[in-house]
């Protein structure tokens, strides 16, 4: 199974932002994505989650296999730490006795602030927690949107070596990011895939409507 | 989709989850009315059906934005859109969560409610049982609104003028239950309608409010 990306256009707002992506996923590797701020490495993830219907081209591979994490985490300020991760270990069908769980609270360093409601979390515990969602999630694509956002750098070696394991068990990562994790994987620019014109499908975004 | 139900229940019940506030509003504006009116007790009772019928439907109008609003706003909407779960359950246990936060307590508590407005004793069962049967309609009605108007900021007040006139046959139905067995006639007739109308909007609205937040979320 792998990621399979062919003539690929994303839009956002009705307009399209990139064409003519091609790339391809195999198992055990990584892909990361550059390019500068606008040029739409968000809505690319987003379409890769399903959440953005691709403007054109085909993609293999993704629907059910992918978790997502975003700029924001979904974490409810109300539950604890504990109770937020049982929560998506539940929508995703994972046990709670399940061995991700522990996993997850260990590679993001959760153990301490287990009992702790959400609300009293700084911002880097709050996407450590956010992150650790992955590791309940059981997916093999792992779709990541600036992860390393309000971590230290502690935090970030942390994570890359979670990025790390997860590729060692065959699973794929794509990941939008700035800073360089130390990740044996792919580059992808996006920038030579900007759309040529701003061309839109929505006839009530076009100029001559 | 349990797992959302209790996550939902749980919220609510918590700091800041709202629980309770449909209900107060709903005691607070019929408490309101006989001021309003003046204590004419034969007056009171032959307006009390509907007036019950109208505040129950404010209350739930009052919560309807938090069904989805929250959990877009932190991120977890996209989330849960991505996750195993199809978008039509997400709204089901969230409808489901609503209704038992606001539809639920309100219909417990109107018996005693319309007591207060000089409702004939043997009229409070039905009162009961046609805000039982009615109430899960608001809820999904109420979902779809919500559904529709989630991207955007401050929505509320459209979100009520979108769901208001779809809360229509609802009221004329339950308040019509009410009057009926007020002036001794038999009401299964409207009772009837407005089960089936509760039914029906069991089985679209899931649909209807999943197609629109997969529009809203992209």
């Amino acid at each position: 199974m792998s990621l399979i990306a062919k003539d690929l256009s994303i839009s956002r707002g009705g307009i399209v932002v990139l064409e003519g992506l091609n790339f391809t996923l195999a198992p055990a590797c990584a892909l990361i994505l550059k390019g500068p701020n606008g040029i739409g490495k968000t809505s690319l993830l987003r379409s890769l989650a399903g959440l953005n219907p691709v403007a054109a081209g085909h993609l293999g591979g993704v629907q059910e296999q992918a978790v997502y994490a975003g700029h924001l985490d979904g974490i409810k300020p109300q539950l604890s730490v504990l109770e937020n991760l049982l929560f998506w270990a539940a929508v995703f069908g994972t046990s709670p006795r399940h061995e991700g769980l522990a996993q997850a609270l260990d590679s993001f360093d959760l153990e301490q602030l287990k009992h702790r409601p959400a609300q009293f979390l700084s911002a880097g515990q709050k996407r450590r927690l956010g992150l650790a969602r992955l590791l309940l999630a059981m997916r093999p694509i792992w779709l990541l949107d600036e992860p390393t956002i309000s971590l230290d750098q502690a935090s970030v070696a942390g994570f890359a070596q979670a990025v790390k394991a997860h590729l060692a068990s065959g699973g794929m990562a794509v990941i939008a990011s700035h800073i360089d994790l130390g990740l044996d994987a792919q580059t992808l620019d996006l920038t030579e895939f900007r759309a040529r014109a701003e061309t839109s499908h929505d006839p009530f975004l076009s100029a001559d409507f | 989709m349990g797992a959302l139900l209790i996550r939902d229940l749980r919220l609510a019940f918590r700091a800041g989850g709202g629980f309770g506030l449909g209900l107060a509003f709903f005691l607070i504006v019929l408490m309101l009315v006989p001021f309003g009116i003046g204590p004419e007790s034969g007056l009171l009772g032959r307006i009390a059906p509907g007036f019950l019928w109208i505040a129950a439907l404010l209350a739930t109008l009052l919560s309807l934005d938090r069904i989805f609003q929250l959990d877009y706003e932190d991120g977890t909407l996209d989330l849960l859109a991505t996750s195993p779960l199809p978008l039509e359950s997400i709204v089901l246990a969230k409808s489901i969560a609503h209704w038992l936060t606001t539809g639920l307590p309100l219909s417990l508590a109107a018996p005693l409610l319309g007591l207060l407005l000089n409702l004939p004793l043997q009229t409070l069962p039905m009162l009961a049982a046609s805000l039982l049967i009615g109430t899960p309609a608001l809820s999904l009605l109420g979902a779809f609104g919500a559904a529709l108007t989630v991207g955007l900021r401050r929505g509320g007040l459209l979100l009520s003028l979108l769901v208001l006139p779809l809360y229509i046959p609802t009221l004329i139905l339950g308040a019509r239950v009410v009057v009926q067995t007020a002036s001794g006639l038999e009401a299964n007739t409207p009772l009837v309608f407005l089960s089936a109308l509760s039914l029906f909007t069991l089985a679209l609205i899931p649909f209807a409010a999943a197609a629109a937040l997969r529009v809203n979320l992209r």
